[in-house]
């Protein structure tokens, strides 16, 4: 006699409670709280904000804690709650040239207007376990300067003035598309496609900006800029008729000024590929310059040969709560499918004996 | 009847009422398009995608507080994942759920048409990973969109006729393409394609949500609805020698359960509710005991 196995209800309840108390840990050891996360993991907090679209500390760092750390389920849980929430408002272009600098760098000038400023980076640090850390110690004053009051020119618009890279042609009064509102429809405009690399895996953006490096794709690409601060986020409320700020957030953002050999109609210029992320986040920003530039291949009239310059690849791709659910969701039951295949295989292979004994005789 | 309160701190069926317009725009063009591929703005749901967000944004969008759900996964109310939308329906609507075919108003599905014939007034809601049938043959979207519009179909035929060539049969056994109303080409979601003929002219209203790839299509009750196929090779569906051990269906799509690790093994109705109401009606399958000593 068999019975069929039932209980799935009580089973999802039980799993949910091991879940919770796996995430605890030994309860002899204190509680992780939000504000510790908030404050010594964040960087990890910083990538939560930026891939779940969300730019709040406290939920991020929740969701790091109830996700036990797993970042891209903490993004998931995040990205979850987000779509839940009410627009009020769309912001304005947020002004980085007026940006609080904590760090600002170039690859491609020595110095220039505003100063190189190293800031808090690992860039220099050598890589040796640092023990000390294991115990908790004491901690190291830093001397900072006084972040400027001045606007910090951006070394594109130094070789704008020169002429010497593309034009950004500003469409501030075309509304902006949404991702999360409109589903993605092909070829995409540029702010899709930077609304996408934003929210898109750091991992995959990275390895798309390295192999356009390594020969799939053809960049050439300089830092022009990387700058990391607060900026001032302003809102125009229709019934007020003026801006209101509504807060600083902060972010990291990068230029690459990139090689173009030009056409017979256009003299050879620099061209841009931008990157964007919440908080502290360089790498994404840098390696989402790249695809950016990679991305506008064909607008440029270069010939799409590797994958990070393929938007439909890349844009279809990149989102890793998408990739996650998907490639996990093969382990949700397939009895029904995989007997169809059983059924299928056997007759074959039924057949083919069967030839195989015709043969043979 | 009403199984209890909703979440606090969320629309009845979670989404708020314009998301939920937005997505019954979006059937009304599929239901008017049938086996049409309608782009609509997917949210991000609290379940992993892949897992049933498209079939739960489309259920969420016809559901009402008189609706009486059923869910299913593999044919089965009782599956990990079919427990969990319901759960997920029963808390954030409250409205009553079944594991009765004929009592459910609305059934959400992944991989299965239940046995028993869906009547007039009832919605069959898909669960579907890949709504494209072209893509396992080309992976553009924006060439797929272009063939669906000058219904260019060929490749398909040759994907078929090469399995032909190669086996001797079609080798496709799920997810087998279909034709609606004469038109589209569409992916049926995984379902066996024991199932595919159930679709014919349905006097239930089928609807198919994928969340992750963001489209919804229809087939509106009686709809043609044709498998591909030749003339001299025509559509097939599955059958197996045994019956189902439990019930002693004939009829049934079966599962195979692996009984021992010495190749023991046996079959049953995939379809739970269809198992459980033959065997109360007194039908008794070779392993199977009647229902009163259970």
């Amino acid at each position: 006699m068999y019975v069929a196995v039932k209980g799935g209800e009580k089973a999802i309840e039980n799993a949910h409670r091991l879940l919770a108390e796996k995430r605890r840990g030994d309860t002899a050891v204190p509680e992780l709280t939000i504000t510790q996360i908030k404050e010594q993991m964040s960087l990890a907090v910083d990538r939560v904000m930026t891939e779940g679209s969300l730019y709040d500390r406290d939920l991020a760092a929740l969701a790091i804690k109830q996700a036990r750390g797993d970042l891209m389920e903490a993004i998931f849980l995040l990205r979850a709650f987000r779509t839940t929430l009410p627009r009020f408002a769309s912001s304005k272009p947020i002004e980085t040239t007026k940006i609080k600098a904590h760090r600002r760098i170039s690859a491609t000038y020595k110095d220039l207007p505003g100063g190189q400023l190293l800031g808090p980076t690992f860039d220099y640090t050598h890589r040796l376990l640092d023990f000390a850390l294991m115990a908790e110690g004491e901690l190291p004053q830093a001397e900072v300067c006084e972040p400027q009051d001045e606007d910090l020119p951006r070394v594109t618009s130094l070789l704008n003035a020169q002429d010497l890279i593309e034009r950004e042609q500003a469409t501030d009064d075309e509304p902006v598309s949404d991702l999360t509102r409109e589903p993605l429809d092909l070829p995409a405009g540029r702010d899709v496609r930077l609304q996408n690399l934003a929210r898109g895996d750091e991992g995959f953006i990275l390895a798309m900006g390295y192999s356009s490096q390594r020969g799939y794709g053809n960049n050439h690409p300089f830092a022009g800029e990387i700058r990391m601060g607060d900026v001032e986020v302003v809102i125009e409320p229709e019934e007020l008729g003026f801006p209101v700020s509504i807060g600083d957030i902060t972010v990291t953002e990068c230029e690459m000024v990139n090689q173009f050999k030009g056409t017979e109609a256009e003299a050879p210029k620099f061209t841009r590929g931008y990157g964007l992320s919440f908080g502290e986040a360089e790498r994404k920003a840098m390696a989402m310059a790249l695809v950016d530039r990679s991305m506008r291949a064909e607008e440029l009239g270069e010939e799409v040969m590797g994958p990070a310059q393929d938007q439909e690849f890349v844009l279809y791709h990149s989102d890793n709560v998408e990739a996650s659910g998907f490639v996990q969701h093969l382990k949700l039951p397939h009895y029904v499918d995989f007997q169809g295949e059983l059924e299928m295989v056997r007759n074959l292979r039924a057949e083919q004996a069967e030839k195989f004994r015709k043969a043979g005789e | 009847m009403n199984q209890g309160p909703t979440i606090e701190g969320y629309n009845f069926a979670y989404l708020d009422e314009q998301t939920k317009r937005m997505i019954r725009r979006a059937i009304l063009k599929a239901v008017a398009i049938p086996g049409f591929q309608v782009p609509f703005g997917s949210r991000e749901m609290p379940l992993p995608y892949g897992w049933g967000t498209g079939g739960i944004q489309v259920t969420a969008g016809v559901i009402g507080q008189n609706d009486t759900l059923k869910v299913i996964d593999q044919g089965a109310d009782d599956t990990t994942n079919a427990v969990s939308i319901r759960g997920f329906f029963a808390r954030t609507t409250g409205v009553s759920t079944t594991e009765r075919t004929e009592d459910a108003t609305i059934i959400q599905t992944r991989h299965r048409i239940p046995e028993r014939a869906l009547g007039k007034g009832q919605i069959l809601v898909y669960q579907v990973p890949i709504p494209e049938p072209l893509r396992w043959l080309e992976p553009r979207e924006t060439e797929t969109r272009k063939m669906h519009a000058l219904e260019e179909y060929g490749i398909m035929h040759v994907k078929l006729y090469e399995d032909i060539a190669r086996f001797g049969r079609i080798a496709t056994s799920y997810d087998y393409p279909v034709v609606v109303n004469g038109r589209y080409l569409m992916r049926p979601s995984p379902i066996p394609k024991f199932d595919n003929p159930k679709m014919h002219n349905m006097p239930a209203l089928q609807l198919f949500g994928a969340g992750r790839e963001k489209r919804i299509y229809a087939i509106p009750p009686y709809t043609d609805v044709q498998s591909l196929d030749f003339e001299d090779y025509p559509f097939e569906i599955q059958t197996w020698d045994e019956n189902c051990a439990l019930c002693g269906a004939e009829d049934s799509y079966l599962d195979e359960v692996i009984m021992d690790d010495h190749g023991g093994r046996m079959f049953m109705c995939s379809d739970t509710d269809y198992c459980e109401d033959r065997r109360s009606q007194g039908h008794i399958g070779p392993l199977g005991t009647p229902q009163a000593a259970e």
